[in-house]
């Protein structure tokens, strides 16, 4: 399903060049349980932004499905990322004027689909992630694990091949944390390609596949 | 992503960030207003003035004696000196014109009139019956001076002059002294107030023979004519200056001015003016503008993590372009309906507050005011929409 090639990805600071990453080659395969860690700085979120089609490799090639997504215009990345893709984020990245259900819906409006269709699918996406009562209240009146399940629920309300998770725990306390990864690993078990970068190495061992990263370098890949 | 959905969501922006979008708003709508006032202040002036004018006389020309031309002499001398005066004989022959419907010859002088054991100096008109319709005179009491009745001692009394004199009504039939001569009042005049700096209600008319005599001048001041259509005016004008030419020995020595001309100067120069307080008021829009692209450019800095995640659930570039965009619209709508309102209830102000001044805003201006609006808010959105739609997602995610 995904299948990089020498992937460089060079940022410039000051006048001086960065390998963020350097020369990655990795391939996943589709409905895997996927974990990528590493210490601060190593390149894994810098990975997941590629893989996320949210950044562009300096050189290499990707393969998303088998289709060489490396150069697509930035309109076609768009619109893989909003087909294939799925992101969750540490700090959740609700729109703050919006409610739960709005917040749902947006990915369903981008994809232009008409509103009868977007409700019954947000109805059933509230259903799902346990947050009917919450339908209507901003992310300003939400618990940290609500706002982390509306941004799943958003993540994969257009049921995304893939989803990418950055420190999804980050800002949730233990036992909330280890509701929200039940929730990603119950997306996982129904065929959800799930890859989460983490530096939790608790939460990295429950995925089936372990990458270890160092300087913007593959230094371990177990299963 | 659908117009719908695209209006809907920049419209859902507008109305959460309250305070920001009712200052764009009221920016906005203060220079909409600001064009519909002061425009339909300009305009009022000129159809004022205009209205003045036209209420002097339809279709008028006016013949003075001697002729507008360069000469030497000091400055303010524009009418140069003339061997010939103007006549009442000169006065027949233009009324005979057949582009002339009817001609008023008119002597002007300040002479003292007494009555009833009362006395004060007044301006007198010398003339003849038609000077009344030329004029659009009208009276309150009794007649005005009978047609072909030139050499009878008739005197109308200006309606102040009426009621000075005889304060108990009663003053036709009334006999009054004018310097040196009695005249026996045929009517008054209707009040009207000053008009091109003639107050009617304060001067008196007698037959033209008598201010003549009264003057010891056989020369008019003027001749009011009026032309049988608004389309005779330039033959008649022609005309009249050929006969005066042939009776005064071939000499080009009248002046001859149509109200026309004058008019059309005045409405000129009344039209310049509203076109001048509009395009200064226009300015205030444009200082709106930038208001709004400085709000917009600010929305853009503090909405980064919002753009950032749009783009991460793949709203292409164009997609953010438009929202910020219809944000735009949105805030340039509501300031231009809100101007033009508060346009059109400024200008009712002005006019209840002032009667006599008849300030519509003109519809160009107000088509004007709000589409200058419209178009300067979304000139003023597409930096802040270009920014947006640019920013890299990765950055605008991180807040950067």
């Amino acid at each position: 399903m995904i299948h990089l090639t020498a992937i460089t990805r060079v940022f410039r600071m000051g006048d001086q060049d960065v390998r963020a990453l350097s020369g990655i080659n990795l391939e996943i395969a589709s409905g895997e349980y996927v974990s990528i860690m590493g210490p601060s700085g190593s390149g894994k979120t810098t990975l997941l932004n590629v893989l996320g089609l949210l950044d562009r490799p300096n050189s290499g090639r990707y393969e998303l499905d088998g289709r060489d997504v490396t150069d697509l215009s930035e309109t076609e990345q768009a619109c893989v990322r909003r087909e294939k893709i799925g992101f969750v984020f540490q700090s959740f990245h609700l729109v703050p004027r919006l409610t739960a259900a709005e917040n749902i819906e947006l990915p369903l409006i981008l994809a232009g689909i008409a509103p009868t269709e977007r409700k019954a699918r947000v109805d059933e996406a509230l259903l799902g992630f346990d947050l009917r009562d919450r339908a209507q209240h901003r992310p300003a009146e939400l618990s940290g694990g609500q706002r982390q399940r509306v941004a799943i629920a958003r993540a994969t309300i257009l049921r995304p091949t893939a989803l990418l998770a950055d420190e999804p725990t980050g800002n949730l306390d233990h036992h909330i944390g280890a509701e929200v990864m039940a929730l990603l690993e119950g997306l996982h078990h129904a065929g959800t390609t799930l890859i989460l970068v983490t530096h939790d190495r608790e939460l990295g061992a429950r995925a089936h596949r372990h990458i270890a990263m160092r300087d913007g370098e593959i230094v371990a890949d177990e299963k | 992503m659908k117009l719908r959905d695209t209006l809907h969501l920049s419209l859902s922006s507008v109305v959460s960030y309250r305070t920001r979008s009712l200052l764009i708003v009221l920016a906005m709508a203060l220079g909409v207003a600001a064009v519909v006032v002061l425009t339909a202040l300009g305009d009022g002036a000129r159809r004022y003035v205009v209205g003045k004018f036209s209420s002097i006389g339809t279709n008028l020309i006016i013949v003075l004696p001697g002729r507008a031309e360069t000469a030497g002499g000091f400055p303010g001398a524009v009418l140069a000196q003339t061997p010939r005066d103007l006549t009442l004989e000169d006065a027949r022959f233009v009324g005979q014109l057949s582009q002339v419907k009817r001609y008023a010859p008119l002597n002007v002088g300040v002479v003292e009139l007494a009555a009833a054991s009362r006395l004060r100096e007044v301006t007198v008109l010398g003339s003849t019956a038609d000077l009344l319709p030329i004029r659009h005179m009208n009276l309150a009491q009794g007649s005005f001076l009978a047609q072909g009745a030139e050499y009878s001692a008739q005197i109308i009394l200006g309606a102040t002059l009426a009621q000075e004199f005889f304060p108990h009504g009663n003053v036709v039939g009334q006999r009054v002294r004018l310097g040196d001569r009695r005249f026996l009042v045929s009517g008054v005049l209707a009040v009207q107030g000053e008009s091109m700096g003639f107050n009617s209600d304060e001067l008196v008319i007698i037959p033209i023979d008598h201010a003549q005599a009264l003057f010891n001048t056989a020369s008019l001041f003027r001749i009011l004519v009026e032309a049988r259509s608004r389309s005779d005016i330039v033959s008649a004008k022609e005309a009249i200056r050929d006969t005066l030419k042939r009776r005064h020995d071939g000499e080009d020595d009248v002046t001859v001015i149509t109200q026309d001309a004058v008019l059309a100067t005045f409405d000129r120069i009344l039209r310049a003016l509203t076109l001048g307080v509009a395009g200064i008021a226009a300015i205030s829009l444009a200082v709106a503008g930038i208001l709004v692209m400085n709000v917009m450019l600010v929305a853009v800095s503090q909405r980064t993590s919002e753009i950032g995640l749009l783009k991460a659930i793949g709203a292409p570039s164009a997609d953010i372009r438009l929202l910020f965009f219809a944000e735009a619209l949105w805030l340039s709508l509501a300031g231009a309906v809100l101007g033009f309102v508060l346009g059109q209830f400024g200008s009712l102000l002005i006019r209840l507050v002032y009667p006599q001044l008849p300030a519509w805003p003109p519809v160009w201006a107000s088509i004007a005011g709000v589409t200058i609006a419209f178009v300067t808010g979304i000139l003023a959105s597409l930096l802040p929409a270009a920014r947006a739609a640019q920013l890299d997602p990765v950055k605008a995610l991180a807040g950067r």
